[in-house]
C-alpha cells in the first residue's frame, strides 16, 4: 500500500549513527528520480567538493516498486566526480525489491568511514562491518566473500565498487549483484570516497496489499502483457545486443573512435553470434519475468594440457559497443574477455571503452607516447586493452589518472579534443544524428536513456527544431513519471499514465494518480534545479569535431541543425531550472 | 491430486515471478521469502538457482514435529496447514530435510500447499503441477 510519506533511512559513517525519518511529498515527487532529486536538492552541498564527507549518496525506490511487474529498478543520485554536478544513474538486480522489503523509500549515507566498511541492512539490522581486508579485491570477488560473509538463507542484494572505485576514478560503477551497474557519472568513486566498499541489503521484510481482488487482477493482466505478447520479445530474446546490427546497417553503429560507422566486422560481434557462440542462460532483475540479462561464457586455455577456465560475461548493446566496435575487436569472445576485466576492476565499460578508443587514437597521432601509456593500444588487438583496463581503473600513472578523470580531461592535456567522443559523458553507442548528439550532451544524466533521442533520429523526422525540442521535452517528461515509479524503461510501452494511475489508485494512491502530469512536469524542473544548483551550464557544453564528421544513412551531419537545437534545448533547460530568460 | 513440481529449475531466471504469486494469492502480502516457494542462486547469481519448495514427504517430518496440528499430513504427501493453531515455535522448519519451510521475523511458517496458483506465474514453464496417486 502507499503511504502518504516516505520513510528515509540515513547513516552517517562518520559518526557510526543512523536515523530513520518520515518525510511528507509523495504526491508531488513520487519517489525515485523525484525523491533522489528532493533529497539531494535539500542535503548537498554545492559549494563543497564532490568528495566532501557531507555530500550525501542516495538510493531511492518509488511507489510502485516491486508491487507490480518490471517496477525493478532503483535510483541512485549523488554529486559526480566527473562534473561536480547532480547526477543520477539507475540498476536493477536485487537492490530495488531489498529496498522495499527493508521498509525503505530512500537510504541516504554520508559522512565517511576511517576505515573501510560494508553497510549492512536489513529490517531488524543496521551495522557497519570492517572491510579492510575487502579493499582492494575486484568487484566480483567482493560478491562472492560476502556471500559467504554475510550468512543466512534470505535474498539481499550486495551493491559493491572495485577498484576503480576505491581510486575515485569519475568512471567507476557500482556494481550491483554482479551483474547490474549504476553505471555513469562515478557513483562507484563516491562510495570509494566514503571509504564503503560494499552495502548489502536484506530484504526480509514483506508489506500488506490491499483487500479485495481487483490488485491480483490488474498485476496479473500487466503480468501477461509483459509475457504473452510480442512486446518484450526483442529483451528476452537477442537483448538490447540485436542493435548492433541494426545500427550497422544504418551506419550509425560507432567503430574506432567513431572513426567509422558500420564495418564489415560486425559479422563477429551481432546479436545473433553473442547468441550463437556464446549464450550460456538468461537472468533477470527481481520481479521481472522478462530477463534481459544475457550471459555469456567464454572458456580461456591457461595450460598447453588442456586446462581451461571459463568466464560468466553479462553482456548488452553498451558494453559490445563499447568493448567492441568502438575498440575495433570482432571477436565475440574477445569482446567478453575485456568486459570481464572492466566488470572485475569496476569501471563503467561505456566510458572506459570509449577512453581507451581515444587513447588509442592518441596514440597514433602521437599525441602521447608509449612510454606515457606504459602499453601500446592498437584498434583491433585485444591484448593492450586487456592490460590497460587495470591502469585506468587504478589509475597507475599521470597518463591514466588524467584519463580517468574524464576523457575530455585528458584531451585538454594532452590535445586531440576535437576526437573525444564525449557527449557530456564519454558517448553511448549511438551515431544517429543531431538530436541524439544534442540530447546526449546537454541530457541531465547525460545518458542515452534521458530521452528517445536516438530512435527519433531513426524516425527520419525533418530537421525541425521546434519540433525535434518538443520531443524532448516530453520524452524527457514521460520518462521522468516511469523513473520515479520505478520503472524499467523497457516496460515503457506498457506501463502508459492511464496504466500507470490504476495501479497507483488500486494501492490506495487515488491522489497520486490524479496528479501524476503536474508531478511529472514538476519533478521535470526539480531535477533540473537540482543540476543547475551546482553550478550546470548547458550553454557552455560543447560538442567535439568529431560528431561533426560523422556520416550516417542520412548523410553528414548538419552542424546548423546540430547548433540550432543545441542553443535551444539550453534555453529550455534553463527555463525549467526556474532561471530562464 | 496434484503436487507442484519444480521441475525445470535449468530454465529460471531468478526473477522471483513465482514468490511474489504465492505471496500475493496465497498469503495476500507482498514478499519474495514469505511464499512457499523461494528462489535462491545455487552459490552466486552466476551458476543458476535453485527452488526451495516442498518434496511432499509421506510421512511428512514437519507435521511430526509440529506440536499443535497446525500442520498435518495431507493425502498424496506434503502438508496441509490451519494457519490459527501455529504458535510459532519453528519446529517444523528445522524438521524439514531441504529448508522448505520459511519463517518470517515473527516466526510464522510458509510452506507450499501444492495450490498451483503460482505456476502460471513463471515465464519459463519451470514448474508443474503433477498428479500423484493419493
Ligand atoms: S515441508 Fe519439508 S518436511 Fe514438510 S513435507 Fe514438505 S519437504 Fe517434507
Ligand atoms: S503451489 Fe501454491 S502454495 Fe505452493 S508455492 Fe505455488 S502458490 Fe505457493
Ligand atoms: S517464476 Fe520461474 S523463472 Fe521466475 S524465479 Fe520462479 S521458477 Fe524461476
Amino acid at each position: 500500500m502507499i503511504s502518504p510519506t516516505f520513510r528515509i533511512l540515513e547513516v552517517n559513517l562518520s559518526s557510526g549513527r543512523s536515523a530513520i525519518r518520515s518525510m511528507p511529498g509523495v504526491e508531488t515527487c513520487l519517489g525515485g528520480s523525484g525523491l533522489a532529486a528532493r533529497l539531494h536538492l535539500d542535503l548537498a552541498k554545492p559549494h563543497l567538493a564532490w568528495d566532501d564527507p557531507a555530500q550525501p549518496l542516495i538510493f531511492a525506490i518509488g511507489p510502485l516498486t516491486g508491487f507490480f511487474p518490471l517496477m525493478s529498478k532503483s535510483v541512485c543520485a549523488f554529486t559526480s566526480p566527473l562534473h561536480s554536478q547532480y547526477a543520477e544513474s539507475h540498476a536493477g538486480g536485487r537492490s530495488a525489491l531489498a529496498l522495499r522489503f527493508t521498509g525503505l523509500d530512500a537510504l541516504i549515507v554520508t559522512g565517511r568511514s576511517e576505515r573501510p566498511v560494508v553497510l549492512h541492512l536489513g529490517c531488524n539490522v543496521i551495522e557497519l562491518l570492517d572491510a579492510g581486508y575487502l579493499w582492494g579485491k575486484d568487484a566480483l570477488t567482493t560478491g562472492k566473500l560476502l556471500r559467504s560473509i554475510l550468512k543466512g538463507s534470505g535474498h539481499r542484494t550486495i551493491i559493491r565498487i572495485g577498484p576503480a572505485g576505491e581510486n575515485k576514478s569519475a568512471m567507476a560503477c557500482i556494481n550491483v549483484d554482479t551483474y547490474r551497474h549504476f553505471g555513469r557519472l562515478g557513483g562507484g568513486a563516491v562510495m570509494g570516497a566514503k571509504n564503503l566498499k560494499a552495502i548489502a541489503i536484506e530484504g526480509n521484510g514483506s508489506q500488506d496489499l490491499p483487500a479485495g481482488k481487483d490488485y491480483s487482477a490488474l498485476y496479473a493482466d500487466i503480468f501477461r502483457k509483459l509475457t504473452d505478447t510480442d512486446m518484450m520479445r526483442k529483451y528476452h530474446n537477442l537483448g538490447t545486443a540485436s542493435n548492433l546490427e541494426a545500427l550497422n546497417e544504418l551506419k550509425a553503429l560507432p567503430w574506432r573512435n567513431l572513426q567509422a560507422t558500420s564495418d564489415p566486422g560486425i559479422t563477429g560481434i551481432s546479436g545473433q553470434r553473442f547468441a550463437d557462440d556464446t549464450l550460456l542462460r538468461n537472468a533477470a532483475c527481481s520481479g521481472c519475468p522478462v530477463g534481459c540479462i544475457h550471459i555469456g561464457f567464454v572458456r580461456e586455455k591457461f595450460h598447453a594440457d588442456n586446462q581451461y577456465l571459463y568466464r560468466q560475461v553479462g553482456y548488452d548493446y553498451e558494453p559490445i559497443f563499447a568493448t567492441g566496435s568502438m575498440l575495433g575487436l570482432t571477436k565475440a569472445p574477445e569482446v567478453l574477455t575485456v568486459m570481464d576485466e572492466v566488470e572485475k576492476v569496476g569501471l563503467d565499460v561505456m566510458s572506459a571503452g570509449v577512453a581507451l578508443a581515444w587513447a588509442t587514437e592518441a596514440l597514433e597521432h602521437g599525441l602521447v607516447s608509449v612510454e606515457q601509456t606504459g602499453v601500446g593500444l592498437r584498434f583491433g588487438e585485444v591484448e593492450g586493452y586487456l592490460k590497460a583496463m587495470p591502469m585506468l581503473a587504478g589509475g597507475v600513472n599521470e597518463f591514466w589518472r588524467l584519463l580517468a578523470a574524464g576523457t575530455m580531461a585528458a584531451a585538454r592535456h594532452y590535445g586531440g579534443q576535437d576526437f573525444a567522443c564525449v557527449l557530456g559523458q564519454e558517448m553511448a553507442g549511438y551515431a544517429t544524428g543531431e538530436v541524439f548528439y544534442v540530447a546526449q550532451s546537454l541530457g541531465l544524466r547525460h545518458s542515452h536513456l534521458d530521452t528517445g533521442a536516438y530512435s527519433y533520429d531513426q524516425s527520419n523526422a525533418p530537421k525541425d527544431v521546434t519540433k525535434a525540442l518538443e520531443f524532448l521535452l516530453e520524452d524527457e517528461r514521460e520518462r521522468v513519471v516511469l523513473t520515479s515509479m520505478v520503472a524499467c524503461l523497457f516496460a515503457r510501452k506498457v506501463y502508459d499514465p492511464d496504466t500507470l494511475r490504476q495501479c497507483l489508485t488500486v494501492l490506495g494512491g487515488r491522489e497520486i494518480a490524479d496528479g501524476l502530469d503536474k508531478a511529472g512536469s514538476r519533478i521535470q524542473n526539480l531535477r533540473w534545479q537540482a543540476r543547475i544548483a551546482n553550478g550546470y551550464d548547458p550553454f557552455q557544453v560543447k560538442i567535439p569535431k568529431r560528431f561533426l564528421e560523422v556520416s550516417t544513412w542520412k548523410g553528414q551531419t548538419d552542424p546548423q541543425y546540430l547548433e540550432n537545437l543545441r542553443l535551444a534545448y539550453a534555453k529550455a533547460i534553463k527555463e525549467m531550472s526556474g532561471q530562464g530568460n | 491430486m496434484k503436487q507442484l513440481v519444480a521441475s525445470r529449475m535449468e530454465r529460471c531466471i531468478g526473477c522471483h515471478s513465482c514468490s511474489l504469486a504465492c505471496a500475493r494469492l496465497v498469503h495476500k502480502c507482498l514478499s519474495w521469502e514469505n511464499a512457499g516457494i523461494r528462489i535462491q542462486s545455487s552459490g552466486g547469481l552466476s551458476t543458476g538457482f535453485l527452488a526451495k519448495v516442498c518434496l511432499t514427504c509421506d510421512p511428512p517430518p514437519c507435521a511430526a514435529a509440529c506440536p499443535t496440528g497446525s500442520l498435518k499430513a495431507r493425502k498424496g504427501g506434503g502438508v496441509v496447514q490451519q494457519k490459527k493453531l501455529c504458535i510459532q515455535c519453528g519446529k517444523c522448519a528445522a524438521a524439514c530435510p531441504v529448508e522448505a519451510i520459511a519463517l518470517d521475523r515473527l516466526g510464522n511458517p510458509y510452506v507450499c500447499i501444492h495450490c498451483g496458483s503460482c505456476v502460471d506465474f513463471c515465464p519459463h514453464d519451470c514448474l508443474e503441477m503433477r498428479e500423484v496417486e493419493a
